[in-house]
């Protein structure tokens, strides 16, 4: 009885014996085995059920006319339920955001791949620390020390050029994949 | 202990089947006490009382609440208009929470202070902190149910702690939204996680209580029952002596309800949530504001989180990081005076929180923050070692019983002190 229902473990008995272990071993292991896997692929779907859902992903597109846009001027669309930055440039801002030595910034980067067209620098408005809205848009907010936006939350400063120069936040603004359909319009997603 | 004889035939005929009654007079009757427990030992049954009253007001809350983002703010706001008692229950509900943690912040102060963590109660100490981690859960998916700003942002950013983790962390902060941002699925789930939750405590703090019956209640002295000279029964001595001090508590908890119901609230949650818009300066609930601090005073990102997560999980291996053998430490003299110094650290981190993070209150954050660390890392492990406890008392009753003529005569004085 005992031989069968507790599989000995020690060594020097019969080669009968050390196979039974074994084989018990073997069906543990693999009951295990089929009951993770079991269990995994029954969790998967209540687990991805909390991930986005189709139609969340089919509103990630909006079209944003720019004409009304002038010089200097920013405006924020919601796209994905997130604020998007658009701001057509002075020409010292640009001109600010291209001389900055890449090798005194944390995310480095140049102007030139921030933008498609220099005029319109078009960002996601969180702030990459955690993720609340950066003040700069209207021309009364204060833009931090680089002439960009500045985050109250926990004193994140960017550039013109959207780009973290001091402050806790890690990163530089985020950039929504975008479009020019003409030249005063964007699609944005 | 046997069986006791139940004259109330029905109660026997149940008894005999499934032996509830039997089960409540051994653990709330006749269940021995150590007699000289004091007020701080009755935290936890207020903190009972508040788990029940959440409960009850949050479930007559949802009975009038609706969890879309249309309609959040103002379902709460004809809560407190138009539903009768509305206002009543939701801000009991509001101040509950705040009581909630008061008890239980002082709950485990007590058991720091008394060494109710030593052996044999380290499980019922873990549970404990599994209790406080689902109070903080639920206390902060609850708070985002109003859909005022303050409920919005600070979801966003203790959501956004998670994308600090490197790879992953993006996939599990857009996975906890169910979007790209905080909105409308996130607060359906934050709803539904804000119901169940209070249950699953439930259901923790009942291994809780089953584990603190298992070898009873630790106490001021800080050494086992004796003998039976050392203890009462709990019932009347110690249902009296919780039901006052749950009375004082009551008071105090009603006090807020009635003449301050938003002292410990913020105003920028009665502004409805605009995802466009950042309020000045965010703060979580007071409860949370040493953990904030903590999280602020480290000036990278990734390990602000670990240290917030860190202070927390810290807390779990405590009864293994104390090497002293003496629990209480009103026998142990350094202890002692490390403890109020931990008090201090953890009310300064929590008033640096709540003030913005640069300057003076940056560097008070940084310092009480390493002291949190060291006190339980280093001091804790070492004080074992190097301390010298005085000399315990030989069982409960011997220091009032021979000789203990100032705590004599403290406990003659009482009686008279109620009349
Ligand atoms: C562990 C116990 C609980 C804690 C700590 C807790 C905490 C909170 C907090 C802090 C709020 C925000 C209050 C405000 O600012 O308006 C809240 C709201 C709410 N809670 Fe709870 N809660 C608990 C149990 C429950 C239970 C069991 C339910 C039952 C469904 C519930 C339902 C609600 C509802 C519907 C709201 C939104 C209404 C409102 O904001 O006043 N809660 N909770
Ligand atoms: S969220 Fe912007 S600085 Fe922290």
């Amino acid at each position: 009885m005992s031989d069968t229902t507790h599989p000995a473990g020690g060594g020097g008995q019969g080669g009968h014996e050390g196979e039974g272990a074994t084989r018990r071993d073997f069906l543990y292991l693999a009951t295990g085995a089929v009951a993770a896997v079991g269990v995994a692929s029954v969790a998967w779907p209540f687990i991805d059920s909390m991930n986005p859902a189709a139609d969340t992903l089919a509103l990630a597109q909006i079209d944003v006319d720019l004409s009304p846009i002038q010089v200097g001027q920013s405006i924020t669309v919601t796209w994905r339920g997130k604020p998007v930055f658009i701001r057509r440039r002075t020409e010292e801002e640009i001109a600010a955001a291209a001389s900055v030595n890449l090798a005194e910034l944390r995310d480095p980067a140049p102007d030139s791949a921030r933008v498609q067209q220099p005029q319109w620098l078009v960002m996601v408005g969180i702030c990459t620390h955690l993720g609340c809205v950066p003040l700069g848009q209207k021309s009364t907010d204060p833009k931090g020390d680089y002439g960009g936006w500045f985050c109250p939350c926990h004193g994140s400063h960017y550039d013109t050029a959207g780009r973290i120069r001091r402050g806790p936040a890690p990163l530089n603004l985020a950039l929504p994949e975008y479009a020019f359909l003409t030249d005063t319009s964007i699609r944005v997603g | 202990m046997a069986a006791p004889q139940f004259k109330n035939p029905v109660v026997r005929w149940i008894d005999y089947r499934l032996p509830i009654f039997t089960q409540l007079n051994h653990e709330y009757n006749e269940y021995p006490m150590p007699k000289n427990c004091n007020y701080l030992w009755s935290f936890g049954a207020i903190a009972m009382v508040v788990l029940i009253t959440m409960i009850v007001s949050g479930i007559t809350l949802a009975m009038n609440y609706t969890p879309h983002t249309a309609y959040a703010f103002n379902s709460v706001e004809r809560i407190m208009r138009d539903v009768n008692f509305g206002w009543l229950i939701r801000y009991i509900h509001m101040n509950g929470a705040s009581m909630f943690f008061i008890a239980v912040f002082i709950h485990i102060f007590r058991g720091l202070y008394f060494g109710s963590y030593k052996a044999p109660r380290e499980i019922l100490w873990m549970l404990g902190v599994v209790i406080l981690l689902l109070m903080m859960a639920t206390a902060f998916m609850g708070y985002v149910l109003p859909w005022g700003q303050m409920s919005f942002w600070g979801a966003t950013v203790i959501t956004n702690l998670f994308s600090a983790f490197p790879i992953i962390g993006d996939h599990i902060v857009t996975w906890l939204w169910g979007g790209f941002s905080v909105d409308n699925p996130t607060l359906n789930r934050f709803f539904a996680l804000h119901y169940l939750l209070p249950f699953v405590l439930l259901g923790v703090v009942f291994l809780h209580v089953a584990a603190v019956h298992v070898h009873g209640s630790n106490n001021p002295v800080g050494i086992d029952i004796k003998g039976p000279q050392d203890s009462l029964p709990f019932h009347p001595y110690f249902t009296i002596k919780d039901t006052f001090g749950l009375g004082v508590f009551m008071i105090i908890f009603a006090g807020f309800v009635f003449f301050a119901p938003n002292f410990m609230g913020h105003p920028d949650n009665y502004i409805p949530a605009n995802p466009l818009v950042t309020p000045a300066h965010i703060v979580p609930e007071w409860y949370f504001l040493p953990f904030y601090a903590i999280l602020r005073a480290v000036p990278d990102k990734l390990g602000g989180v670990l240290a917030m997560f860190g202070a927390i999980a810290v807390l779990f291996v405590v009864p293994w990081l104390d090497t002293s053998k003496v629990r209480s430490a009103n026998y142990r003299p350094l202890y002692r005076q490390f403890f109020w110094v931990l008090v201090v650290a953890c009310i300064l981190l929590g008033y640096a929180g709540s003030q913005p993070a640069e300057g003076i209150w940056l560097i008070v954050a940084r310092v009480a923050s390493i002291y949190y660390f060291a006190h339980f890392l280093i001091i804790l492990p070492l004080l074992g070692k190097l301390e010298r406890p005085r000399p315990l008392p030989a069982s409960i009753s011997e220091p009032v019983l021979k000789g203990g003529g100032r705590l004599a005569t403290a406990a003659a004085a009482k009686p008279m002190e109620k009349a």
